[in-house]
């Protein structure tokens, strides 16, 4: 893994984060969604201090992050974008959406663009499946999205509108 | 809830909040405070009513006057016809779509009518953040007179009489492995309350526990009461905030009313809840890979025997039980064993909780009396198919179920029916397609949802799934043949037989179901390189007709890829060579002109 310094602040965070679970390892996973809330992804350094940490190895932290899809080691883009693919947004053409933000923004999923705007992932039923499909920005969730509203959405977002609303 | 007053319930589940009801709520409280009403109405912001289709949904009690679709700016209205001039706003009453009768009453509206509600009892009616309002309605009174009158002993026994079998997909008897764990002999056992939910398209445990959290605190702690355990964990998924927020207020209160904690009610019967949060990781919601996961590690399952009951949770007796099985047991206590197994039928008792959706015109949380058909599901309280298309198939089980045809309509819904024809209860997901879902394509998509949540253990499950998956990948591509058909069969056999945990000895089955009731479309992909559906994109052109196209330009000036070209009022035309088959131009076309061939 290359050696990035973490800043002063990313460091305490991690190490108060740990501390406040007793620096157990058996809390890892708590460990991990708190200090994903607070820094935003998990990148190697930070998986390298957790497991300093709560004294466990490397290796487990990374298998950890790497096990669950929640965890992600890299950025997210400034409006992060996720498509519904619950089984009933995918019967009403969830893929087809999907399809259509890929070409706009020339990204596959878990990618980010190269100017940092907006990253795109895959979700499983964020509980709205009566207005599926469903596309969320940040917290903002919009409904009944057909690929036509893909443009309206990307160009609502650059236009500045707040990613949480 | 105080009497002498209105109260405006809205539905605050995450699918009406996605649609603004916290800014309804808001409105709502400034004009009423505008009009100086604050002393004679109150509005709570509810669990999920259920009618998610309609929503955002509102509720005025006492009298149950129903309001659909609400937007913000309705509020103004609101509060001025109904809570001023006291007659409901006519514009906002739920429509019944075969009459267009306005229906006020929602008891009266089809979609209600046949559900019973036990596990969703309080859905809608309280307010989640509210410990009192829980109380009013019965709350924590099982808790009460099970720690005062009964032994654990009998209150394992009023739950065996009534018939409950676990909610979460495996449909094992409750109170026999409450009694299981309770005979392991050991001084430290856990409750465990799996709310993992991971089949992707479902969303009755979150609303449960966003619309009545306490129902499950109550019914751990009995859980506890009975089989000797002081300590209880709830598995969430961190994708559910809203129904974290709700648990953790709910927790706290009921330790503030000593309902949790040290000596509750005087009985020297401790009890604590812990919560513990899931990643994302389908797998997990297996009980054995959910307990790795709680310990700090891979959420992989292990081979049972031993079960949890016996080893579970750092080695100690485990008693895991589902969300929506947990919610069922106060009521059971309250009410009785004689009066739950009265509901349901045969080998089935009590209702089960769905989240029906898909292409039905009711998409909503659902519960209905076990033994009721899957035809008065999806007709009378789904509304039928939309924009009438033709029913095809429905999808129950999730990615470990199976998809039934017309054939199977009528078959009443329980456990081992629906395991006879050829799917599962599963945790409650119903997803329902009509005509346009091409089948080959659906048993695809589930299985990319097993490759994607395989924990790459055992091999027939990591390598098989990869192996089916690439198989009817080439058949959507129509390069599919006959063999393939039947190495798709073959294969599927035998990753059932040799997969270690459930997710492997249920994955295949989206693919044979799919196999043995929709065979003649399965030929067409192979045989004729055809999608009958008009899916597989590799399978079909878009092609205007010439005839019925009025040189709108609308499919011209939409088309992403400059594909299409034509003068106005003249007849468009599409290039093949540049589509790239996105289908914008046959949702756009007014006319009718754009054919999918
Ligand atoms: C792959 C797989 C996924 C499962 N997912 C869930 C789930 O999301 N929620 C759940 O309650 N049970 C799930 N189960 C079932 C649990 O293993 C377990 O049987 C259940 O939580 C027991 O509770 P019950 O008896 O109240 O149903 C799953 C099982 C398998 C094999
Ligand atoms: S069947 Fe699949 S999910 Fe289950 S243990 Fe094997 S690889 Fe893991
Ligand atoms: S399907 Fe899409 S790409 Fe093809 S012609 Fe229509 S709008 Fe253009
Ligand atoms: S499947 Fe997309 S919100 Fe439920």
């Amino acid at each position: 893994m290359p050696k990035v310094k973490l800043s002063e602040y990313a460091t305490s965070t991690i190490k108060e984060i740990c501390e406040s679970f007793n620096n157990s390892e058996s809390e890892l996973i708590n460990v991990l969604h708190q200090t994903q809330s607070k820094l935003g992804y998990l990148p190697a350094e930070v998986q390298e201090l957790i497991a300093k940490e709560l004294n466990a190895s490397t290796a487990k932290v990374y298998g950890v992050v790497t096990f669950y899809s929640f965890f992600t080691m890299l950025p997210q883009g400034e409006f992060p974008l996720s498509v519904c693919m619950g089984t009933a947004c995918y019967v009403r053409g969830a893929e087809q959406v999907l399809d259509e933000i890929k070409r706009q923004l020339k990204i596959e999923v878990g990618e980010t663009t190269a100017d940092g705007k907006f990253s795109l992932n895959a979700l499983r039923c964020v509980g709205a499946c009566g207005l599926a499909p469903v596309v969320m920005v940040g917290d903002k969730v919009h409904g009944r999205v057909a690929p036509a509203d893909v443009k309206k959405i990307l160009a609502e977002c650059k236009e500045g509108c707040p990613a949480t609303a | 809830m105080a009497e002498n007053k209105t109260h405006i319930l809205v539905c605050g589940g995450t699918g009406c909040l996605a649609s603004q009801a916290d800014k309804i709520i808001e409105n709502l409280k400034t004009e009423i405070e505008a009009n100086d009403l604050e002393n004679d109405v109150r509005v709570i912001s509810t669990g999920c009513f259920g009618f998610c289709e309609k929503g955002p949904v509102i509720k005025v009690v006492p009298d149950n006057t129903f309001y659909t679709s609400v937007k913000p700016s309705d509020a103004a209205d609101i509060v001025q016809e109904h809570l001023i001039k006291g007659r409901p706003l006519q514009r906002l009453l739920y429509k019944n779509p075969k009459n267009n009768y306005h229906v006020s009453d929602s008891s009266k509206i089809d979609f209600y009518k046949k559900q019973v509600r036990i596990a969703l009892r309080n859905c809608g009616f309280i307010d989640p953040e509210n410990i009192d309002e829980y109380i009013a309605r019965d709350g924590y009174a099982a808790l009460g007179t099970s720690l005062s009158e009964y032994t654990p002993e009998e209150v394992i026994d009023t739950i065996k009489k009534s018939g409950l079998r676990g909610r979460g997909g495996g449909g094992f008897p409750t109170g026999l492995k409450w009694e299981i764990t309770r005979n392991v002999e050991n001084d430290q056992k856990y409750v465990v309350c799996n709310a993992d939910e991971g089949d992707p398209g479902a969303f009755m445990d979150r609303s449960i526990l966003e619309g009545d959290p306490h129902s499950v605190i109550e019914a751990m702690a009995i859980c506890g009461y009975c089989i000797g355990a002081d300590k209880g964990l709830v598995y969430i998924r961190a994708e559910y905030p809203l129904a974290i927020n709700r648990l953790k207020t709910a927790l706290t209160q009921a330790r503030e009313y000593g309902l949790l904690g040290e000596d509750i009610l005087g009985s020297n019967f401790s009890f604590d809840i812990e919560l513990r949060y899931g990643a994302g990781a389908f797998v997990c919601g297996e009980e054995t890979a959910l307990i790795h996961s709680m310990e700090g590690l891979r959420g992989e399952p292990t081979f049972k025997p031993p079960f949890p009951s016996v080893s579970g949770y750092f080695g100690k007796p485990t008693n895991v039980n589902n969300v929506e099985t947990f919610a069922n047991i106060p009521v059971i206590i309250n009410k009785g064993a004689e009066w739950f197994s009265s509901i349901g039928n045969e080998n089935s008792k009590g209702t089960k909780v769905f989240a029906l959706a898909g292409k039905v015109n009711n998409v909503g949380l659902i519960e209905v009396p076990m033994g009721i058909t899957l035809r008065e599901v999806i007709f009378d309280i789904g509304g039928g198919i939309r924009d009438g298309k033709k029913f095809k198939a429905v999808q129950t089980g999730g990615p470990s179920g199976g998809c039934l045809t017309d054939k199977e309509l009528d078959i009443p819904i329980d456990y081992d029916n629906l395991i006879k024809a050829g799917s599962m209860m599963g945790s409650g997901g119903m997803i329902v397609m009509d005509e346009d879902d091409c089948m080959v394509s659906i048993a695809k998509f589930y299985l990319e949802f097993t490759l994607d949540e395989s924990c790459g253990k055992c091999t027939p499950c990591r390598i098989g799934n990869k192996r089916l998956h690439e198989i009817l990948d080439k058949i959507t591509q129509g390069k599919g043949t006959v063999e393939d058909l039947e190495r798709l069969s073959l294969l599927s056999n035998v990753i059932k037989d040799s997969s270690l945990c459930g997710l492997g000895q249920t994955s295949p089955n989206p693919v044979l179901s799919t196999l043995k009731n929709f065979n003649e479309e399965y030929m067409a992909h192979v045989t004729e390189g055809k999608c009958p559906a008009g899916q597989c994109k590799d399978l079909l052109k878009y092609e205007i007709d010439a005839e019925m196209c009025t040189g709108c330009t609308l499919c011209f000036r939409n088309c992403p890829v400059g594909a299409i070209t034509g003068e106005r009022k003249q007849p468009h035309y599409i290039n093949q060579s540049l589509c790239i088959k996105c289908g914008v131009c046959f949702q756009k076309c007014k006319f009718k002109a754009i054919n999918i061939i």
